[in-house]
């Protein structure tokens, strides 16, 4: 991944990447009789649901928002959107290698193509959500303002994050395929572990404490942060997520460089 | 410039003894594994515009030795160097997705090469042009039968000329025709330097297309050579999994006679005789000819039958039948036996060398159980004596009539 050959290789074949980035977004809606419509369906249905049944029926308070409407569907959004794309892109990463085995074994083509078409199509089916989102701040009046650049540098961080996270475990699925399972049920426990449904300050003091080892918090944090405050985010507590980001990165590209030969043995 | 070396080149599986072996092994260090051989030690080059094929029975390692030629699968020791655009059709139609049109997917299969969308673009009309599929190109690919599919692969995969293309028995789906227009693209590839490596079971392919061919067995070549020779050695080889000896010779003629089998029976002799019963070396065109093949019974037998056929001097067949087809097998013959064979028939073959098969089986064909078999037991020339002027393999008294026609009237009515 740090490699510039594999840097040159992927220019060569951004043609197959983007290709099948766009192939994949299409094929899926193509013998449907509304099309693209079903792209942005799934979006529109989670922001509703959540927007009904939290502002109208279970009508939880944010303290310090009480009088913002729809804010905890605001913040259940923000949270959702990011841990979301973490979980898509991590879950396709988890079993790219696998899934396209076949290809693998028969055709001779840059491997690190794999990851980057599973990369950018999260980031697509993500982005159309965020784009639905926007819209709805925009309509109840909420909009973020100029502190929604800060999503930029928030979205490459966590690109990063769960590219490097991601590979390694796909690389590592390969070979051990409990990894696939694994993930499963650590996907489950880290989104209830993370303040996504519910608020940090409604932990006891203890668990607000487990809590900082989370490394995706500070992540989430932000996004909340900027989408519901409309302010700048903490960028200081992401310092952690940072360096750990580097040490996903260096992980998943020794992991896929050391095996990647050995890894069509094993398919 | 193109160029392919293959440099004592094996490969190896990795076989863990348990499930936890392998974590074991990366988590301490420590070597769990046993190699599994499936390559050992291949070493050849080829030249550019040179073709070769490469041959051998299912498991002996020619699809493995591809995957590492293309780099789809890396060597466990050596080295491969290869330059230039390389192609391969490993398997074709690889990325193709059903729900997409034709079009589409020629995009699809043409990016996994490496080629941009303009590219593809400019390409498009010479690969719908070379496929022939019409109006099915925007059609989705799950409605295409299996050979238009192929059609559309091929075409795709060899849109643009490389400089080392690779087949792995790819040619051997497809209707006549397109196969004789993929062969006839393929040929013009090498023709224009392209250099060709070819594996493939069928024996035609494999003595027309190529220059050389390389026999693997369990891994290792066992034989290279011209691809007549190395072809025999191998139906030899095929002809048992039975203890047996598999020699060649340098015959008179100086090709290679192969001669392999449990020599339970074994052909002795075999003669040219004319009509009138004098023996000959070399055969008029059309003239009526027997060949006598002479057997001996060297352990008793519960069956024998006698293959016979003619090949011309590529080694391809003429023609050949056994006496099984003709309902006339022996069902048991005694040690110490001779048994002759007359095999009567019309030289119906066009000037030049041609050389006579024979082989001593059980059954049906050669896979259950050899006797004898020998490629090339007879060489002998066929002349043109009193036939008109005529080219190709085979005879064939045909008739032209010609008319002339002066009045336009007339052709109306004849067409």
């Amino acid at each position: 991944m740090l490699h510039p050959v594999m840097f040159r290789s992927l220019w060569q074949y951004r043609g197959f990447v983007w290709g099948s980035v766009l192939r994949e977004f299409n094929g899926k809606y193509r013998e449907t009789l509304f099309g693209a419509f079903w792209a942005v369906a799934g979006p529109l249905t989670m922001i509703v649901i959540y927007t009904v049944i939290f502002s109208q029926l279970m009508r939880p308070t944010l303290s310090g928002h009480e009088s913002t409407p729809f804010a905890f569907s605001i913040y259940l959004c923000a949270g959702s959107i990011s841990w979301g794309l973490f979980a898509e892109m991590l879950g396709r990463l988890n079993n790219v290698f696998l899934e396209n085995g076949n290809l693998i074994k028969k055709a001779s083509f840059p491997r690190i193509c794999l990851p980057m078409i599973a990369i950018l199509s999260a980031l697509i089916n993500s982005g159309i959500l965020l784009g639905i989102y926007l819209l709805f701040l925009l309509i109840i009046g909420h909009w973020p303002g100029l502190p929604m650049i800060s999503i930029i540098p928030l979205l490459v961080l966590q690109l990063l994050f769960t590219m490097g996270l991601g590979v390694a475990l796909g690389t590592l699925n390969v070979f051990f395929r409990d990894v696939g399972q694994i993930i499963g049920v650590v996907l489950q426990f880290w989104f209830w572990l993370t303040p996504i449904v519910y608020t940090l300050q409604a932990l006891p003091e203890g668990a607000r404490e487990l809590m900082q080892f989370n490394p995706l918090l500070p992540l989430i944090s932000a996004w909340q942060t900027v989408f519901l405050d409309r302010t700048w985010p903490d960028f200081a507590s992401l310092l952690p997520l940072v360096v750990l980001t580097l040490l996903m990165l260096w992980l998943g590209a020794w992991l896929f460089m050391g095996r990647v030969g050995e890894l069509v043995d094993e398919l | 410039m193109s160029y392919l070396n293959v440099r004592n080149v094996g490969k190896a599986y990795k076989r863990y003894p348990g499930k936890w072996a392998r974590l074991a092994e990366w988590i301490t260090g420590q070597e769990r594994h046993e190699k599994h051989w499936v390559l050992r030690d291949i070493s050849f080059e080829v030249a550019p515009g040179e073709a070769v094929g490469i041959i051998g029975i299912n498991g002996a390692g020619k699809s493995t030795l591809l995957k590492v030629i293309t780099g789809t699968a890396q060597p466990t020791t050596g080295s491969v160097e290869i330059g230039g655009r390389v192609a391969a059709l490993l398997e074709l139609g690889m990325g193709f997705h059903p729900d997409f049109t034709g079009r589409q997917n020629v995009y699809m299969g043409a990016q996994i090469n490496g080629l941009f969308t303009e590219q593809i673009g400019e390409l498009m009309p010479k690969i719908e042009d070379f496929a022939e599929i019409g109006d099915y190109i925007d059609q989705p690919l799950r409605t295409y039968s299996s050979g238009m599919q192929m059609r559309l692969a091929f075409s795709v995969a060899t849109a643009i000329r490389p400089d080392v293309l690779i087949i792995d028995e790819a040619l051997s789906v497809g209707d006549a025709y397109f196969q004789h227009k993929s062969f006839d693209r393929i040929r013009k590839f090498g023709a224009q330097g392209t250099t060709l490596l070819i594996v493939s079971h069928d024996r035609n392919a494999i003595q027309t297309i190529c220059n050389r061919a390389i026999l693997l067995k369990a891994g290792v070549v066992v034989k290279e050579g011209e691809p007549e020779e190395v072809m025999d050695y191998y139906s030899a080889l095929l002809a048992d999994h039975q203890s047996q000896i598999v020699k060649q010779t340098i015959s008179v003629e100086q090709k290679v006679k192969t001669d392999s089998g449990t020599y339970e029976a074994q052909v002795t002799q075999v003669e040219i005789f004319d009509a009138k019963g004098q023996k000959i070396e070399v055969v008029p065109v059309g003239a009526w000819v027997t060949v006598r093949i002479t057997v001996i019974i060297n352990r008793d037998i519960d069956g024998l039958v006698l293959g016979f056929g003619i090949k011309d001097r590529l080694g391809q067949m003429v023609f050949g039948t056994n006496t099984f087809h003709t309902k006339q097998r022996i069902e048991e013959a005694k040690k110490g036996e001779i048994c002759l064979f007359d095999v009567s028939f019309h030289a119906n073959l066009g000037v030049g060398s041609f050389s006579i098969h024979c082989s001593l089986v059980r059954n049906e064909s050669h896979v259950e159980k050899n006797y004898h078999w020998i490629d090339r037991a007879k060489v002998f020339e066929v002349v043109n004596v009193d036939k008109p002027l005529f080219v190709g393999c085979a005879w064939n008294n045909i008739q032209f009539k010609i008319k002339k026609v002066s009045d336009a009237q007339e052709i109306t009515m004849d067409s």
